[in-house]
């Protein structure tokens, strides 16, 4: 195994650098210690979570309501199982990188390149699983209104299930406004895509209709949202209703508070970084594996590092999927 | 480990074993927060629910397995084992006990306090 690290000729000197404590090559210690410093990195987002969490604690979105999506299913309430698909996936393309690991012990070439590709391939299904998830969470479901002090209130029928902005809206053709626009208006001002519909819109709707209900942010003591009566739902949105909010991006979020959607663009999407670079890494050590770099160099120990990096990713999601999606 | 290549013996048994819990913890963590067992709900440990307790507990687990069987961290030196997890777990565990007081506390002052946040 010496062959990965070349000799420095202080071997048996014990006092001239020739030992070597931990037993290991130098790659994988720095290996195991770059992990040891990513893992306190993701811990102190996931911590940051838990502290924005606890501040908000009875007004917290519910992550059930949020990630209920599933592939060709479409309206259908599915929560948990998406993401529950992604986790197996991952832990699986670990397993097959372990095997990986395990053929090139034994030298033996060919089925280190058979568990390496179908661990890329896991991977590469993960970053696509997390984009979709992404696309979902940014395009929102039913679309909220904003409150002057940035609460999210949601339309709910007499039942309690949800309702969608375009059942509450009824629309006021000569109202109609058209997006402003550098090229015909001032040159340096323009703003956002405007919401599908305006306060105003959403306010007579749900005047006109005399069954829908208003959801806020707060939880009950059994975990649900609290849903206003009608009387307090027509106050409500009438004195402090300001916008309409459609998804979910760095400032506003259609599911409660935007900490909610800052903390998982960020928590995701740096885990998800971590997937797409190690699927980078371990597309270039499959190369050299084809290209029998390690029969050559007679030891697998670059597989070995690289499978560290992998499983620390799949590491990294046990912790995100249990805080973003269980707990 | 590495060094030894040449008697190696294959761990493909294990590899599939640890593959068979860690589905398991996997699917008994599903299954909990699809259904939400009422009394799982309602008992508070610790100013927490103990379904989400079960869920930590669980994924410690599953974090154990991982790093000791896939990452080999069973095979390496006492020294290295734990100068990783001794000093990822101490530190984690100080961030996240500072922290959740601090938010528990922003919690109360929102509560109880004069500035209003929701207007």
């Amino acid at each position: 195994m010496e062959t990965a690290v070349p000799n420095t000729g202080t071997e048996d000197k014990l006092w001239g650098g020739g030992n070597k404590p931990l037993k290991v090559t130098y790659g994988k210690m720095m290996m195991w210690f770059f992990i040891l410093s990513d893992a306190l990195t993701f811990s102190g987002f996931l911590a940051a979570y838990g502290f924005s969490r606890f501040k908000f604690i009875d007004s917290w979105p519910i992550a059930d309501e949020v990630f209920n999506h599933f592939p060709f299913l479409h309206g259908v309430d599915a929560p948990m199982y998406y993401v529950a698909l992604m986790t197996f996936i991952l832990i699986f393309s670990s397993v097959t990188m372990v095997l990986a690991v395990d053929a090139g012990h034994h030298m033996k070439q060919k089925k280190v390149i058979l568990y390496m590709f179908l661990t890329i391939i896991g991977g590469i299904i993960f970053v696509g699983s997390q984009a979709w998830e992404w696309k979902n969470f940014i395009k929102g479901e039913y679309g909220a209104v904003e409150t002057k002090g940035g609460q999210i209130l949601q339309f709910v029928d007499a039942e309690g299930h949800r309702v969608s902005l375009n059942d509450v809206a009824v629309i006021d053709t000569h109202k109609e406004r058209v997006r402003h626009e550098r090229k015909n208006g001032i040159w340096y001002t323009d703003e956002g895509t405007l919401p599908t519909y305006t306060i105003e819109e959403i306010r007579n709707g749900f005047a006109k209709k005399s069954d829908l209900l208003i959801r806020t942010q707060i939880l009950t003591e059994d975990g649900h949202k609290t849903v206003l009566s009608r009387e307090e739902s027509l106050k409500k949105l009438n004195a402090e209703a300001i916008g309409i909010v459609e998804g979910a991006n760095l400032r506003h979020n259609e599911y409660g508070t935007p900490l909610f959607a800052n903390f998982f663009f960020f928590i995701t999407g740096f885990h998800g970084f971590h997937v797409f670079s190690g699927v980078v890494i371990n597309i270039i050590i499959f190369i050299n594996v084809i290209l029998g770099t390690y029969e050559r160099r007679k030891n697998y120990e670059m597989v070995e590092k690289v499978g560290l990096y992998w499983h620390f990713v799949d590491l990294v999601w046990v912790f995100v999927f249990t805080f973003f999606y269980l707990v | 480990m590495a060094h030894d290549t040449a008697h190696h013996e294959s761990n493909t048994k294990r590899i599939w074993n640890v593959f068979i819990i860690l589905s398991v913890i996997t699917i008994v963590e599903v299954i909990l927060g699809i259904i939400k067992p009422a009394f799982l709900v309602d008992i508070k440990l610790v100013s927490m629910k103990l379904l989400n307790w079960i869920f930590i507990i669980l994924t410690i687990w599953k974090a154990y397995y991982i790093t000791w069987a896939f990452m080999h961290m069973e095979g390496e030196t006492k020294g290295l084992r734990r100068s990783v997890v001794w000093t990822s777990v101490f530190l984690i565990c100080y961030l996240i006990f500072i922290l959740l007081t601090e938010g528990d506390y922003i919690y109360e002052v929102y509560k109880s306090g004069y500035v209003s946040w929701d207007f």
